[in-house]
């Protein structure tokens, strides 16, 4: 499945090492909450980068005290029709000021990118090829928004406020 | 009326473009039906027994004249030449083609319309009194903030995907016209002590196969922490509401296995950690609002004209003035409500022509104004009484001046199995024969004010739960029988109706509620005790034995 960053298809570089699998002692990993939770301390002081997947019934909360350490979060959507994850990535980013990067697994598709960009993710594990080389396109699908959202796209309320600024401003 | 500007404009537009884009790709295959189903729903797009259906937002129920003719245009050119008022102010038509509608979309996006999560798990077409901004005793027009949060639940990047569907209603009225609380949220708009507009919240009211009425999470939110507070009860909903089960996933279900308390907490702790983010509304954002709204110039006019005076010889004017127009807060002025209840008629169906004619009788008689309400009635909100005779008699042409508004006959239904995939009864050809069998104006009148509700299953799209009377289809081995509950109301007094007994065969109904209706007119104490108020005071029991005795 093709990986999205920064608007691009890129190389993933992180391996997914099951639960059960050994952990290798360099490169960057990708494992689950409950393995990176059940020995933090260690995983989070290993050479390598560590991303970790964050279930999307989990409270969010309890991996604050580690953001700093971790090379990326993924949240799941199990199916495009849960949307939880777009809860755990704005409390991610906008209460927690979390700033490294989200990515988005699961079912991940074109159809959501917009939402997905708005609520704070930045990378995506996209499902299909042609989504993925769509990507750029879709984002572009809107222009004005209604809601404020940590992303900083302007609603379209202070739009309004500022044009009407501007015209009482003129001669 | 509110007026789109280019931002609204624009996002409409887009939105259109970008659901023609998502329809090619199912025609093509490229989507398959599974994902494309949340996405054509998101667009109000339904597959029902023979055809797709098609889903329009009538926000607050303000129509423009020109929005009206458009509707029409779309029942004609892509449609059967009708369309369908809903209870949620929305119109729906019955026949349309998967292809063609992303050019219908384009048709209304011209003239401000959109069928915006109309349908889906994502909060619904934001509803309010329709008498809004010209009822007598109003504390401020509820459109603004109606509108401020059509806004803001337009195309929410965290809300999208709840876990079930979410309808908020608000009213500015002492008398509940909105019934908020039977919605997920519902907003009563009232003055503080300090005098600043704030509202009661209402949380997890709902009819369906569980029905709840709304409990109040808080009794004061300032107008300036609306979002706000609404985004922290859509974040507890969005985390923690059920997904395992379609029919325990409504927040009403959250709210009852939580308690009201604890889920205030929760929604409380997320709130205080956010009141104060760019959700916070000041006044001048709120003035914005409300200069986009017009209001008609309205004249200095006489209570009683000459007209009126003149027009009272006529005892078919007067039974329709009597029945159908309501007391405007500017003087000179009235409210009149158009029937779409006629004898024989599918309740809240009109034609195009019907439609066009509305129209222009909104331009002369009602500043090109029409209203919708949740009864599926239209109203005109602003004509002057002087022209009320003429106003009826171009009204009764077109067969939309039954005088039969709030009485026995003006029946909510759902469309029932005659269209619907989930029904398991017909609706429609009950409200029928029930119009049929209380066509005398006179009988009616007597009865007074009684509201019959009909829903064709268990989703109670008729919400027959707070109907006075409510009638529910069901199916047993193959047939359709009617459960019959009585006593329930949607207003601000709002309360399930009460199961009478075991339900009923199809050929049965109509005599089960003439039997009800008899037994009323025995027992009510004075002729102005509403049927309602009756039941209340004598419970169900003499109206089972009433109706059981004999069968």
């Amino acid at each position: 499945m093709p990986l999205v960053k920064g608007g691009k298809i890129a190389t993933d570089v992180f391996v997914h090492v099951a639960d059960d699998a050994e952990i290798p002692g360099d490169g960057g990993i990708l494992i689950s909450a409950g393995r990176f939770l059940g020995d933090a301390e260690a995983l989070s002081g290993r050479a390598g980068k560590t991303g970790v997947i964050w279930p999307n019934n989990r409270d969010i909360d309890d991996l604050v005290p580690w953001l700093d350490r971790l090379a990326f979060v993924a949240l799941v959507f199990p199916s495009f029709r849960d949307g939880r994850a777009y809860s755990q990535a704005r409390v991610l980013r906008e209460r927690h000021g979390y700033r490294g990067e989200l990515r988005a697994t699961g079912q991940v598709l074109r159809d959501q990118f917009v939402f997905m960009l708005r609520a704070g993710f930045d990378a995506f594990q996209v499902n299909k090829e042609a989504d993925a080389e769509a990507f750029a396109a879709t984002v572009k699908r809107y222009s004005v928004f209604y809601q404020p959202t940590g992303d900083g796209r302007i609603t379209a309320l202070h739009r309004r406020m500022q044009l009407r600024h501007s015209e009482s401003a003129g001669p | 009326m509110y007026a789109y500007d280019e931002l609204d404009r624009t996002i409409i537009n887009e939105r259109v473009e970008e659901f023609r884009d998502q329809v090619k790709r199912r025609l093509s295959g490229e989507l398959s039906e599974d994902e494309f189903k949340m996405l054509r729903l998101q667009n109000g797009v339904y597959l029902q027994l023979h055809a797709y259906m098609f889903r329009v937002a009538i926000p607050y129920g303000t129509l423009s004249s020109e929005q009206l003719r458009r509707l029409a245009h779309v029942a004609r050119k892509y449609d059967r030449g009708y369309g369908h008022f809903t209870t949620r102010q929305n119109i729906q038509f019955n026949w349309i083609k998967l292809a063609e509608l992303p050019d219908a979309l384009a048709d209304l996006a011209d003239v401000g319309i959109h069928a915006m999560q109309t349908s889906g798990n994502n909060t619904r077409n934001v509803t309010s009194d329709q008498w809004a901004g010209v009822a007598p005793g109003e504390i401020e027009d509820p459109r603004i903030w109606s509108e401020l949060l059509r806004q803001y639940t337009t195309l929410h990047p965290e809300f999208s995907f709840l876990p079930r569907k979410f309808k908020f209603a608000i009213t500015a009225s002492d008398h509940d016209r909105a019934a908020i609380k039977v919605h997920d949220i519902g907003l009563r708009l009232y003055k503080n002590a300090a005098g600043e507009t704030g509202f009661e919240v209402l949380v997890g009211g709902g009819l369906g196969r569980t029905p709840f009425i709304g409990k109040t999470i808080k009794p004061f939110v300032h107008g300036h922490d609306l979002l706000s507070y609404v985004e922290a009860i859509l974040r507890v909903y969005n985390q923690y509401g059920r997904r395992d089960n379609i029919y325990k996933a409504r927040i009403k279900i959250l709210v009852h296995e939580l308690g009201i308390e604890k889920f205030a907490r929760e929604v409380e702790e997320e709130w205080l950690q956010m009141r104060d983010s760019a959700l916070a509304i000041d006044d001048a954002v709120i003035e914005d609002i409300r200069s986009r709204f017009s209001y008609p110039a309205y004249e200095k006019l006489p209570h009683m004209p000459d007209e009126l005076k003149k027009a009272a010889h006529d005892p078919h004017f007067e039974a329709w003035r009597k029945n159908a127009t309501f007391p405007h807060k500017v003087p000179g002025y009235a409210i009149a409500v158009l029937s779409l209840k006629p004898v024989g008629g599918p309740p809240g169906d009109a034609t195009a022509d019907q439609m066009d004619a509305i129209a222009d009788l909104a331009d002369k008689y009602s500043f090109g104004e029409i209203r919708v309400g949740h009864e599926q009635n239209l109203a005109l909100p602003h004509v002057a009484r002087r022209d009320l005779p003429a106003l009826w008699k171009a009204l009764d042409k077109i067969g939309a001046a039954t005088p039969n508004v709030n009485l026995v006959t003006d029946i909510i239904a759902c469309p029932g199995l005659d269209y619907c995939s989930l029904a398991n009864a017909r609706s429609i050809p009950i409200a029928q024969e029930l119009t049929r069998r209380f066509a005398n104006h006179d009988t009616a009148n007597l009865i007074g004010r009684l509201h019959i509700n009909i829903s064709g299953c268990i989703n109670a799209c008729g919400h027959h739960h707070v109907g006075h009377i409510g009638i529910l289809g069901v199916e047993k081995n193959g047939e359709e029988f009617y459960q019959i509950t009585i006593g329930g109301r949607a207003d601000e007094k709002a309360e399930v109706g009460t199961l009478i007994g075991p339900a009923v065969p199809y050929g049965d109904v109509a005599d089960v509620i003439e039997d009800i209706v008899e037994a009323y007119l025995a027992l009510r104490a004075r002729p102005d005790e509403l049927f309602v108020d009756a039941v209340k005071r004598l419970g169900v029991e003499p109206f089972r034995e009433r109706v059981y005795a004999t069968r």
